[in-house]
């Protein structure tokens, strides 16, 4: 029992957690914006390039300034050692969501927003340019070679006979973090509660009154935000490489289909049966065919129950 | 003379390269340019058509590489498999996914693309795996240089030919008229009495067929094939390009984009090899990246494309009238 845990309940729960993450961003995206959004793979992936700075280099990387200062000779060397002092992985998560959110409004703005108000079907194919601009970027800036936040973590000794390491326990404790902070906001806040009313009923949210434009920026600050962070936890979890996202698009599409388009909690748990069904499969198939897995559940939801399991949309 | 040689060859393996990517920019048209289904499954049935005729035509495979072959077809009988064999899994796909809505079939056709692809990678015993399937056997191979090149162009043109002399007749017809119809305004094709669902699956069937048969025409050329061939940066992504730079909906405007995009492309990376060794390898990425910003270029400021699509005339002679295309 306790080595079914070990081998396949930690990565399930590990893998399901961030595909519920990123799955969350696709599906508010597919439900406000009308669009599947080819390149949430990628933004998955930025995050966990903008943290691989901060824990190799320091906080050096977002600071021109005070290296333009130090080459000139205005400050001693020493002066930027702290500014050098390579971060926790976990402490980067909250800066790659910010960077991450800007880019993507970034993004939003210049290739997606002109399509906003004629067909939305094109924006669906500027998203897979994007994706594929994204992943030459990442490969022309960080080369193809695999990167690590830290070296191969040993199960803890305190925790036997489980076999969890100390990434698992961050990763844990950051999902937990990152899922009530998106509950608290889609809940209690107006912003939270206008972006569900424009992922019901676009139309009517906005004879309400509701500023689309604005819940538009809004969604995508939620869904490259959560995006981010789940790129940095996989990248905590196994490595940082440039396809790392792009390979996780069809499982978390999966998983917001399965869980209902425009349903976060429909995504977070789409998100954790994908991840489970994912692991356990490896018992029975070998491990190179694991995505087909997420491919077949969503296929069998599509034609069984395309709205998914909460009842999302049906664009 | 030399260099004029050189050059001969070189344009002539462009245009073969061209012309075979014009085959899919073709199947795409019937796909999204005329019908309005959003494939982008393209690099799945381009990978279908280039196994399936080389394992029907190819020598028998050396012990260190083995996979399943050495039937030695004629290659005729290759290239109408890997169209049938492409058109049957179309066919399966569309059954399932062509009543979703465009983004869903676009998610479901990229997934059945990446799934055939990771099945021909990891399944030695069919496709060789990793190391692929050679020996592949190539019209006019044993005639003399630059003659054998030539003739694999002019067979390459009349497939295109035969394609588009094809493909035109059915568009101008009432065929081709449901078609675009449907891509219109789907609701009022199935109110005048037009069978949406069957009419959409020809389309995509027929489609797919041809990526097909270009990733047979591809095999062929290049006497091998392996798993990097049907990545969906060239085999998929750049055929859109094609579709959409040429003229999404035109036959002239698909052939036009796919010789304009490979010509790009390949200026590109011929400016990449002047740059040194690391910075080659930088430079490749950015070649992609352009490419990826030439889309959005286009999407954005022509979407009607270089030779747009042309609106059906409606009567005939002197009461013929233009609609406009909206």
């Amino acid at each position: 029992m306790i080595e079914f845990f070990n081998d396949y309940i930690v990565a399930a729960l590990v893998l399901g957690s961030i595909y519920s993450l990123g799955a969350i961003g696709i599906s508010m995206i597919y439900a406000i914006l009308r669009f599947a959004h080819f390149a949430h793979g990628d933004l998955l992936t930025l995050g966990a390039y903008m943290s691989l700075g901060l824990v190799q280099k320091g906080f050096i990387v977002f600071m021109p300034l005070p290296f333009l200062v130090g080459t000139l000779g205005l400050a001693g060397e020493e002066a930027l050692a702290p500014l050098r002092m390579g971060w926790h992985p976990a402490l980067t998560i909250p800066v790659a969501m910010v960077f991450t959110a800007l880019i993507a409004i970034g993004i939003d703005s210049l290739f997606y927003r002109p399509f906003r108000k004629s067909q939305a079907i094109i924006m669906v194919i500027a998203s897979f340019g994007i994706a594929l601009m994204l992943r030459s970027a990442f490969q022309l800036i960080w080369g193809i070679d695999d990167h690590y936040y830290w070296p191969i973590q040993p199960p803890l000794e305190s925790l036997e006979p489980f076999s969890i390491s100390a990434k698992h326990l961050y990763i844990g404790g950051a999902v937990i973090v990152l899922i009530s902070a998106t509950h608290y906001l889609l809940a209690y806040t107006r912003t939270g509660k206008a972006m569900r009313a424009m992922s019901d009923d676009p139309d009517l949210a906005r004879i309400t009154g509701i500023p689309t434009e604005r819940i538009v920026v809004w969604t995508w600050i939620v869904g490259a935000a959560l995006g981010a962070a789940a790129g940095v936890l996989l990248g905590m979890d196994t490595r940082v490489r440039f396809d790392m996202g792009w390979n996780l698009l069809l499982p978390m599409f999966a998983a917001a289909i399965l869980g209902g388009l425009g349903r976060p909690y429909g995504a977070i748990a789409g998100g954790m049966v994908i991840g489970g069904l994912e692991e356990l499969s490896t018992i029975v198939i070998p491990g190179d065919y694991k995505s087909a897995v997420a491919f077949a559940v969503m296929v069998l939801v599509l034609i069984f129950r395309p709205q998914g399991i909460f009842k999302g949309r049906m664009l | 003379m030399e260099f004029l040689g050189g050059l001969i060859l070189f344009l002539v393996g462009f245009a073969t390269l061209a012309g075979i990517a014009s085959v899919s920019t073709l199947g795409l048209n019937i796909c999204w340019g005329v019908t309005g289904l959003f494939n982008i499954g393209i690099a799945g049935f381009y990978a279908i058509g280039a196994y399936t005729s080389a394992i029907l035509t190819a020598e028998p495979s050396v012990p260190s590489n083995p996979h399943l072959g050495g039937f030695e077809l004629p290659i005729p009988v290759g290239w109408a498999a890997a169209m049938v064999l492409s058109a049957a899994v179309a066919w399966v796909v569309g059954k399932v996914c062509l009543r979703l809505r465009a983004d869903y079939l676009a998610i479901a056709t990229i997934g059945i693309a990446e799934i055939i692809r990771i099945t021909f990678r990891n399944w030695s015993a069919i496709a060789g795996g990793s190391y692929g399937i050679h020996r592949i056997p190539k019209p006019f191979e044993s005639w003399p240089q630059p003659w054998a090149e030539i003739f694999f162009l002019l067979l390459v043109v009349a497939v295109v030919a035969v394609i588009y002399w094809v493909i035109e007749r059915g568009i101008n017809s009432p065929w081709g008229r449901v078609m675009r119809a449907i891509r219109e305004n789907e609701l009022a094709a199935a109110a005048a009495g037009k069978d949406v669902e069957r009419m959409r699956l020809q389309a995509f069937v027929y489609g797919s067929a041809l990526m097909g048969l270009a990733g047979a025409l591809s095999a062929h050329y290049l006497k091998q094939f392996l798993p990097e061939d049907t990545e969906p940066l060239t085999a998929t992504f750049l055929i859109w390009v094609m579709l959409i730079a040429g003229g999404s909906g035109n036959n002239k405007g698909a052939i036009l984009g796919a010789f304009v995009v490979w010509g790009l492309w390949t200026m590109s990376e011929f400016m990449t090899d002047l740059l040194s060794a690391e910075w080659a390898t930088r430079a490749a990425y950015l070649r992609v990246f352009m490419i990826g910003l030439l889309l959005q270029v286009v999407l954005q400021f022509f979407s009607r494309g270089i030779i747009p699509e042309k609106p059906p005339v409606i009567g005939r002679g002197e009461k013929a009238e233009k609609v406009e295309a909206g």
